[in-house]
């Protein structure tokens, strides 16, 4: 009894540590006050002046056409690479995961100097393209490693199975191999696209001047002082996230083994 | 069916956006601004500026991975041990606030803990003394456990419930109590993940300059700062590679120590 208490406790006290600041800017989105340090009523005025925002909603737009672009070019990327490096010899393979590695354990600012240095010497102009090649680039690793462990599952003979029933290779490939390996490369897709979504370092390093995610838009605000709208923002985008993921939560898929450890 | 051609694509992008980009760091960080070879952009960490950010940066992510593993282990035992329900449940919502922009959660600790911010009005109200670590050294290890954590728990979470409880039992059965069962069996069992989650701590706490930016105020300069700004401010980039190639010496030598310790402790789990 005592035992479970102690455990209720410490497990409220990491909550409030990990919620006290997302209450915090959730609160300050209904501050009527424009500065953070009081309380000035409650107001939805910053809800209203955000969708009137045009840069707030362009950087929005910036950031999710970013994350859905360089998701998509690198689960087809990552995957098919995966299938490679799933059938080669032991040598290349290690040479493959060992370059798949690098952006990996690297810090993300050497990776953001490197591309920028790399954008810098050919010549293209900083903006979009820089900031999606940079994403893909960090993004195809996290496709590779997710899609590797279900190809290494999967059953060699029912893809020969299939070629000696007379399927061509690439029928093969769609209607054995692809719904296998489907869950693997979805959250590869899911995990790529949160990455970008969430990243500052490398964007910060091969974004043009002109340009903006959401991220480096709340950098640069952070100098010059918030706007609340930003509050309201990410008010919306936590609490969609949120009821996402109960919803999905909700419908029992398969069950999760859990040994007590 | 001939899967070679299949690699060429990644092989092409690796080799364009990774290889070469790193041997372009390589290249900047051993010449200088006429293109002569030079050892001065490596040999300037030595300079006492330099030293002194590398030498907090590195006191820093130190302090706030043992942080991170004291409070993260305890806590990946609690979950672990829950029914599937409750813990998946759980686990959600240890992860869910990653999904706040990583500036903005930041940010909303500025806010906390400014002198008279929410944590020092509750504080002055119950007539107790404030708290002032906003733009000191605490702030950054708060901000660097704050958003660290959950890459500690998710490793050291995933190893434990690997585990198969059968191990455990027999451990009971041959009359080890929880303590030794814990120190004999689970912890050596869970090792992988702990050193995983030190490797997903160190390096981005190491290397960061954004935590420093927001709760460090600008007096604080830890080497990510220092690079940052050789490349944005100063335009030195001869000598802010040379400073990368320094940090990438440290990473790689923290990744060396976590393999070794990593295979020693499944050889004496084993």
């Amino acid at each position: 009894m005592m035992k479970t208490t102690l455990q209720k406790i410490y497990i409220a006290l990491i909550f409030v540590f990990l919620y006290a600041p997302i209450a915090t800017l959730m609160v300050l989105s209904f501050n009527a006050s424009k500065t953070r340090a009081k309380w000035g009523g409650f107001t939805l005025k910053w809800y209203s002046a955000l969708f009137k925002n045009d840069a707030i909603l362009q950087a929005l737009y910036t950031t999710l056409l970013i994350a859905f672009l360089s998701a998509f070019i690198a689960t087809i990327i990552g995957t098919v690479a995966a299938i490679a490096i799933n059938s080669m010899k032991k040598k290349n393979r290690a040479f493959f995961m060992g370059v798949t590695n690098i952006p990996m354990v690297n810090a993300e600012i050497v990776t953001g100097i490197s591309l920028m240095l790399l954008f810098i010497s050919v010549g293209i102009r900083f903006g979009f393209l820089t900031v999606l090649l940079a994403h893909i680039t960090f993004n195809i690793p996290y496709v590779i490693l997710s899609v590797l462990p279900r190809l290494k599952q999967l059953n060699p003979s029912t893809y020969e199975a299939a070629l000696d029933l007379g399927a061509t290779h690439t029928t093969a490939f769609f209607k054995v191999v692809f719904p296998d390996i489907l869950p693997g490369v979805l959250s590869g897709f899911l995990m790529a696209f949160t990455m970008s979504l969430d990243d500052f370092i490398i964007t910060h390093f091969t974004k043009g001047p002109g340009l903006d995610t959401l991220s480096t838009k709340i950098y640069t605000e952070v100098k010059k002082g918030i706007k609340p709208e930003m509050y309201s923002l990410s008010t919306l985008i936590f609490v969609s996230v949120l009821i996402l993921l109960v919803l999905v939560n909700r419908t029992p898929k398969g069950q999760k083994d859990v040994s007590s450890c | 069916m001939n899967r070679k051609w299949m690699s060429t694509p990644y092989l092409v992008w690796s080799i364009a956006f990774i290889i070469i980009p790193l041997c372009m760091v390589f290249y900047y960080g051993f010449t200088d601004k006429t293109g002569a070879f030079t050892l001065a952009n490596i040999i300037a960490i030595t300079m006492e500026e330099h030293m002194k950010a590398l030498w907090l940066s590195m006191l820093l992510s130190f302090i706030s991975t043992i942080i991170c593993i004291l409070l993260a282990y305890p806590l990946a035992l609690i979950l672990c041990n829950l029914s599937v329900n409750q813990n998946s449940f759980l686990v959600l919502i240890f992860i869910l606030p990653m999904w706040m922009n990583f500036l903005l959660r930041t940010l909303a600790w500025q806010t906390l803990l400014e002198k008279t911010g929410v944590i020092n009005s509750i504080l002055t109200s119950l007539h107790l003394p404030p708290l002032t670590i906003i733009n000191t050294p605490y702030a950054i290890i708060l901000g660097m456990v704050y958003n660290f954590l959950p890459f500690m728990v998710l490793p050291i979470y995933n190893s434990l419930s690997k585990i198969d409880p059968n191990v455990v039992n027999a451990a009971r059965d041959l009359g080890a109590n929880s303590i030794q069962t814990f120190f004999k069996v689970i912890f050596p069992l869970s090792l992988p993940g702990v050193i995983s989650g030190i490797t997903m701590v160190f390096v981005p706490a190491l290397t960061t300059f954004v935590i420093s930016n927001l709760l460090g105020g600008s007096k604080i300069l830890l080497i990510g700062n220092v690079i940052e700004q050789e490349f944005t401010q100063t335009n030195n980039w001869n000598l802010g590679s040379g400073l990368s190639i320094v940090l990438m010496i440290f990473i790689i030598i923290s990744i060396i120590i976590s393999t070794i310790t990593d295979k020693d402790g499944e050889g004496s789990s084993l």
